[in-house]
């Protein structure tokens, strides 16, 4: 973590963090499926105050040819920050940040997707950081869930994101930007809640063994929630009462 | 890693075939890494370096030291960065060129468990306050590549940061300069060490080899420190993990760190 000396006191006497929450809460998370025309699927999703689109297209044509595989379709996803995302202007440029995350959560939805139904093909993912506030890969990698199950793509389970940390030596759920900066860790996590597997896991931060059994638990419990809100997000726009005309 | 070779079928079917008996290809139990050697201050106008050869994975990490300036929000800390390349002559796959995804994801695991286990302490390092510290700087080179790229990365970065000599500077005209002849030991404050485990099927194995990593389902990367907890974390591959699955490899993640750590150790010692 960066563990820059900062005035915020992210914990007080009661228990409450600098944004209000209780150590086990997760911040307000809402989600929209299908909010983009062109795109085959989409979703927005409000992580607290991160703000990420998501858009899908697929499966379709590879380019360039090379990339195609006879025996499967193939995921590629883009992870990228806006440069009004935060505080100082980033430069729009893909960074090497970028760059990992967009490996780990096609790494993290890969085990959801039925891509061998489609071979040949190519199915994208972009998720654009709106903005950021912490925690950005959970969120991106729940809105890229809902997003592919918007589009149609066949899929064994949705992944959900969540991160658990430690700050201010208490183990908490969902890290937000303060937490990170002055926090002691972060352990963001991806869990598919039906197959009960975890396919995002990093962690940086110092945490003896204890801690982390205890950061991933909550970890996973963090994400079953989330992913109760995916599952209304789909809901709202294919089954909603009396409307026939989606989907 | 997209550098690795196709093994043929058959291969992959005996790997498979002997893990079902507990065994693996080379005759290692599931938890036992191949054989580690490092050698300390094989680079000498480097002012740390090392090379780590695990099995037939072999990487040579040399430390650069300069006088920098720091970052607006961090003026009160020396800079560390870590970095990684896989040389052409390392693997026939192995291409020059911007770097991919998976060399991206090496550098930054290797860079990760360094810095995250704070193993040198940064606020030693600075030369005068916001105007200009002691950047530490530590590349791998890849020159032979059988799998498991991450581990020995992690090995010769902590040997050559734990051998290395400082230079030393000061400040002259608001500008640092190096005091020909003078150096001191880095401030060490603890031996990160990273263990890479793999998942075929239901099995976990510890120090995977090229032929092994062509056969996950999905990896994980644990770094802890000298005290045993655990720093840094990264999990790869197109599969998941359980959460129990997730819980025994931190656990053989401690077990298997302290031993890589004792050679370490002794490598560090035997150079001095």
């Amino acid at each position: 973590m960066g563990g820059r000396d900062t005035d915020i006191v992210l914990l007080d006497e009661n228990g409450i963090r600098s944004d209000g929450r209780k150590v086990n809460e997760t911040r307000k998370v809402s989600i929209k499926a299908g909010v983009l025309k062109n795109a085959n699927g989409s979703a927005y999703i409000e992580f607290g105050d991160n703000k990420i689109l998501v858009g899908v297209y697929g499966p379709r044509d590879v380019h360039p040819k090379h990339m195609s595989d006879t025996n499967t379709g193939i995921l590629r996803c883009r992870y990228h920050m806006t440069p009004f995302s935060v505080g100082e202007r980033k430069n729009p440029a893909p960074s090497r940040r970028e760059i990992e995350i967009s490996k780990v959560i096609k790494e993290a939805l890969e085990p959801a997707v039925m891509l061998k139904q489609f071979p040949r093909t190519a199915v994208d993912v972009y998720m654009e950081v709106l903005q950021a506030d912490g925690g950005t890969r959970c969120a991106a990698l729940t809105g890229a869930s809902v997003a592919l199950a918007d589009a149609g793509i066949p899929m064994r389970d949705l992944v959900a994101g969540c991160a658990a940390g430690k700050a201010a030596d208490t183990i908490i759920l969902d890290v937000n930007n303060e937490e990170d900066q002055a926090g002691q860790a972060d352990l963001p996590v991806g869990y598919m809640p039906n197959l009960e597997k975890v396919t995002l896991l990093q962690l940086d931060g110092i945490l003896t063994s204890d801690e982390y059994k205890k950061c991933l638990e909550i970890g996973i419990d963090g994400c079953k929630q989330v992913y109760e809100i995916q599952k209304k997000a789909l809901q709202d726009k294919y089954f909603a009462k009396g409307d026939q005309n989606n989907g | 890693m997209a550098n690795s070779p196709i093994i043929d079928t058959l291969k992959k079917t005996h790997i498979l075939e002997l893990l079902k008996d507990g065994k693996r290809l080379d005759g290692r139990s599931l938890d036992q890494p191949r054989e580690l050697s490092i050698d300390i201050g094989v680079i000498p106008k480097a002012e740390g370096s090392a090379r780590a050869r695990l099995g037939d994975t072999e990487v040579v990490a040399g430390v650069k030291v300069q006088p920098e300036r720091p970052f607006p929000d961090t003026g009160d800390q020396g800079m560390l960065m870590c970095t990684a390349e896989i040389l052409p002559i390392a693997h026939p796959t192995a291409e020059t060129g911007p770097p991919t995804p998976d060399v991206v994801e090496l550098a930054r695991v290797t860079d990760r468990g360094i810095r995250e286990s704070k193993m040198l302490d940064m606020k030693q390092l600075v030369l005068e306050k916001d105007k200009s510290v002691i950047g530490i700087f530590c590349d791998n080179a890849v020159t032979d590549h059988d799998g498991n790229l991450f581990d020995v990365c992690s090995y010769a970065t902590t040997a050559a940061l734990n051998s290395c000599k400082l230079p030393k500077y000061e400040m002259k005209d608001d500008a640092p300069v190096k005091i020909e002849g003078e150096v001191s030991d880095p401030p060490i404050a603890t031996l990160p060490v990273s263990v890479t485990m793999i998942r075929i099927g239901e099995h976990i194995l510890v120090d995977p080899n090229m032929d092994e990593w062509t056969c996950l389902d999905a990896r994980i990367t644990i770094t802890t420190n000298s005290d045993g907890n655990i720093v840094a974390l990264q999990k790869g591959g197109s599969e998941g993990f359980t959460h129990e699955q997730l819980t025994n490899c931190a656990e053989m993640s401690i077990q298997v760190g302290k031993k890589i750590r004792e050679i370490i150790k002794t490598a560090s010692e035997g150079s001095n």
